[in-house]
């Protein structure tokens, strides 16, 4: 696949820099990236992935568009209220780039379906804003041996860690079971500042990009955390020791997806 | 004795379980977080039971979900 001049011109920035090149464009034309959750957090990873040149983006979320999204989901405009998120997400990413082929998965991802959904990426975001769904995010991206990028975000705070097979915990490593319904505030509970979904969506982003492209250190094996109020980033490097993880461990527990009670907020992206 | 709490420097009293540790430093939701100690994890359920000796480095990992859409 040759570029054409206009792609030439487009990707300049990232041709001229010797980790990327025209071998690494062409890589992350050639890649697929799975978002799960077109809200705060998945809004700026759309952006910078299409803008990016990742030549096929999925994204999955059954949600509508609501305005009080639109204080930190900059995928979405005013005029898109009301409108499916993933057709809204869609539309701003083709009209940036239209080397890149998104594909809407309009529903709610469940032990039924994301199998199916995920096979065919080579990387996974979770944008997701509850825990049954970053804990059904992570079984099966362990299951089907796929890497993926968790982040959360909630008032000033946020993290973010990425789960390569076979190089580092996984989310369930460290956290064992979603907690109870209820028991941890959630954005709608408890806020959060609109630009927290930028910095770290950006920084999954940038995990995605880097994992596509084989370059630097990915954060596996390490949670990265963000106080914006303290203005400190920290990133915690997390026990090594997997073998008794109930899903990526030797002898693993949970060998089929679970689908946990959704807590009031069962939509999909923050 | 002189320990680490998320990165931190801190003096504290000497045999400081975690359990305590955790109410020392105003932990959020105590019931939900992930500790680690010296890069291990803490079992839950065991926090009371775990004495800290001088020089650890103490972690605490939040959930962190988000959650309104
Ligand atoms: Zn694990």
């Amino acid at each position: 696949m040759a570029f054409t001049n206009e792609q030439i011109e487009r990707y300049s920035r990232h041709i001229i820099l010797k980790e990327v090149g025209a071998k690494g464009q062409k890589k992350l034309l050639n890649a697929k990236v799975l978002i799960i959750g077109a809200g705060g957090l998945g809004a700026p990873v759309a952006m910078y992935l299409a803008a990016a040149g990742v030549g096929t983006i999925g994204i999955a979320d059954a949600d509508e568009v609501d305005l009080s999204n639109l204080q930190r989901q900059i995928v979405h405009q005013t005029a898109d209220v009301g409108k499916p998120k993933v057709q809204s997400a869609k539309e701003t990413m083709e009209a940036m780039n239209p080397d890149v082929k998104v594909i809407t998965y309009h529903e709610f991802i469940s032990s039924e379906n994301i199998l199916d959904i995920i096979k065919d990426y080579d990387f996974i975001i979770d944008g997701t804003d509850n825990f049954p769904a970053k804990f059904l995010i992570n079984d099966a991206c362990v299951m089907a041996k796929k890497p993926f990028c968790h982040a959360g975000i909630i008032r000033f705070q946020g993290q973010l860690m990425t789960y390569v097979p076979g190089k580092g915990p996984c989310y369930r490593c460290v956290f064992k079971n979603p907690p109870p319904k209820d028991a941890v505030p959630t954005c709608k509970q408890a806020g959060v500042i609109g630009a927290m979904g930028g910095v770290i969506g950006s920084l999954q982003a940038m995990e995605a990009v880097k994992y596509i492209l084989g370059v630097g250190d990915l954060l596996t094996g390490y949670l990265l955390t963000y106080d914006a109020l303290k203005m400190q980033f920290r990133k915690i490097k997390l026990p090594a020791d997997t073998h008794n993880c109930a899903v990526c461990g030797d002898h693993p527990t949970i060998t089929e997806l679970i689908d946990y009670e959704q807590a009031e907020c069962d939509g999909t992206g923050l | 004795m002189n320990i680490t709490v998320a990165g931190e420097k801190k003096e504290v009293k000497d045999g400081l379980t975690v359990a305590e540790l955790i109410v020392n430093e105003n932990v959020e939701m105590p019931d939900y977080v992930t500790v680690s100690l010296n890069d291990e994890f803490v079992e839950a359920g065991t926090f009371a039971d775990v004495a800290l000796k001088e020089g650890d480095s103490v972690e605490f990992l939040y959930f962190m979900g988000g959650g309104s859409r």
